[in-house]
């Protein structure tokens, strides 16, 4: 009896991964879209699949603790308010959004601070503080494996536009634009590194070379700086408006979170 | 009180150096025939330059025949024999702004400031490369004959 139970569970397994990976080679028909995750190498692709090796995880489990623990005059913890992590499930596959009773999108971490301030009554985290990155990261691996899927708010239309402008206008002293490297030139090597298509699946992102985890904020100051442009100040909403136009972009892709880079 | 007469005065007195760097170079049908500096460019100097990630960046985009640097770019055409396709003076003008020929390319002018957006502000009204850079670099794309 219980040898055909596990037989039965095992088939439906089964059948659902077998229907998944239908989906998936049906949409590989027609999607051409790749995550920077598959521009990889492959040992840099292994150690992001495993939890054990990806060091991404150490702040998701530092996250877990934030999660748990009373802050503020308020003396409440995110759990307090939104119980556990399954409350989170699917919310960063559909940030930025447009909070209750305000007129401008925050990105996940500006939502973090809204928490933070309006409902903890504590100060918000600086930008690319261990604490942020670790409740994003925490939130985020959440919603790993599933969609990515844009609110249809209409009220973020502008704002999204407003990102798709900034991808395509050139500046710096270079004179380039995001678009003339991530659409037009995607796939190809910029000295040694291949460009990807710059798709926010997996962030916040372990990468090697800042031996930390960061935001998609740092990665954007990164390109901003390459190009010697100047970077947007940090609390902009130039990089709110970029992140909504990348996620509407990147609309259907699996999320990744957290992902390793080199 | 200063007249404006002797702040004109003043200003211009103030300018010399800047203005001699900031003479628009003399385009001549698709290229710019004379030296920027007056003088020819050094090839050797010229190599480092282009080599070099953090100045001359044009390994970045352009693969070219510098076998010690493993990590060179397939955005735009390798610049072996670039001395063979073009004058000195064609090479110029590609390095100055290359916008004059190609309005939509992707490579950066070199010697020029004006028409940039949000320039970072270390680099703000500096051009990538001096004039002196600028010939280096000319002299040795000169001696890239297929
Ligand atoms: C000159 C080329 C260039 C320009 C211009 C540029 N980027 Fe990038 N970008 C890169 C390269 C190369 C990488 C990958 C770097 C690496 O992993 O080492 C990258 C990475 C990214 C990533 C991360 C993708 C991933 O899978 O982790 C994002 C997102 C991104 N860029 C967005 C932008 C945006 C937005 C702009 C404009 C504000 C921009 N980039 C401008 C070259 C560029
Ligand atoms: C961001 C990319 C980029 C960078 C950086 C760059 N180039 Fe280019 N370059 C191009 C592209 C693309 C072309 C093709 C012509 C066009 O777009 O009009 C080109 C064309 C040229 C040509 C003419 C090529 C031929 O044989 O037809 C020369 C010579 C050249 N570049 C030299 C340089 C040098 C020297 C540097 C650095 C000092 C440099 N480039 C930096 C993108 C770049």
């Amino acid at each position: 009896m219980k040898v055909l139970r596990l037989g039965i569970g095992l088939a439906i397994v089964f059948a659902a991964s077998w229907a998944l990976a239908q989906g998936m080679a049906d949409k590989g028909a027609t999607d051409k879209r790749r995550s920077g995750t598959q521009d990889m190498g492959e040992a840099l692709q292994k150690m992001q699949d495993d939890d054990t090796a990806n060091p991404g995880m150490l702040f998701v489990q530092l996250g877990g603790q934030l999660w748990g623990k009373a802050a503020g005059a308020a003396g409440k913890s995110c759990a307090d308010c939104h119980g556990g992590a399954a409350s989170m499930k699917g919310v960063a596959a559909r940030y930025p959004a447009i909070p209750k009773d305000a007129d401008a999108p925050v990105d996940l971490e500006g939502r973090i601070n809204l928490c933070r301030t309006a409902n903890q009554q504590a100060a918000g985290f600086p930008p690319e503080s261990r604490e942020l990155l670790a409740l994003a990261a925490y939130v985020a691996h959440q919603s790993r494996g599933l969609p990515i899927a844009p609110p249809d708010d209409p009220k973020l239309v502008p704002f999204r536009l407003k990102g798709q402008d900034l991808w395509k206008v050139r500046q710096g002293q270079l004179n380039l634009s995001c678009a003339i490297c991530h659409d037009d030139n995607a796939g190809r090597k910029l000295a040694g590194v291949t460009i990807p298509e710059a798709h926010p699946t997996g962030y916040p992102i372990y990468r090697l070379e800042w031996q930390t985890l960061g935001s998609l904020k740092r990665r954007l100051r990164n390109c901003l700086a390459g190009i010697r442009a100047e970077p947007y100040a940090y609390d902009a909403t130039e990089y709110v408006m970029l992140d909504l136009f990348l996620m509407d972009r990147a609309r259907g892709m699996m999320l990744e979170s957290p992902g390793v880079r080199p | 009180m200063l007249r404006p007469g002797l702040l004109a005065a003043a200003l211009a007195l103030a300018a010399p150096a800047a203005v001699a760097q900031q003479i628009a170079p003399q385009i001549v049908g698709d290229g710019i025939p004379a030296s920027l500096t007056g003088q020819p460019g050094d090839a050797a100097r010229g190599r480092a330059i282009v080599a070099n990630r953090g100045i001359g960046l044009c390994l970045l985009c352009h693969s070219g025949p510098i076998a010690e640097e493993r990590f060179q770019g397939d955005l735009s055409p390798s610049l072996a024999g670039a001395g063979s396709r073009w004058s000195e003076g064609q090479l110029r003008l590609r390095i100055v702004d290359g916008a004059r020929l190609n309005a939509d390319t992707i490579m950066p002018a070199y010697y020029r400031t004006s028409g940039l957006q949000r320039v970072a502000r270390n680099f703000d009204g500096k051009t990538i490369l001096s004039a002196a850079q600028v010939e280096d670099v000319v002299a040795y794309l000169a001696t890239l004959k297929d």
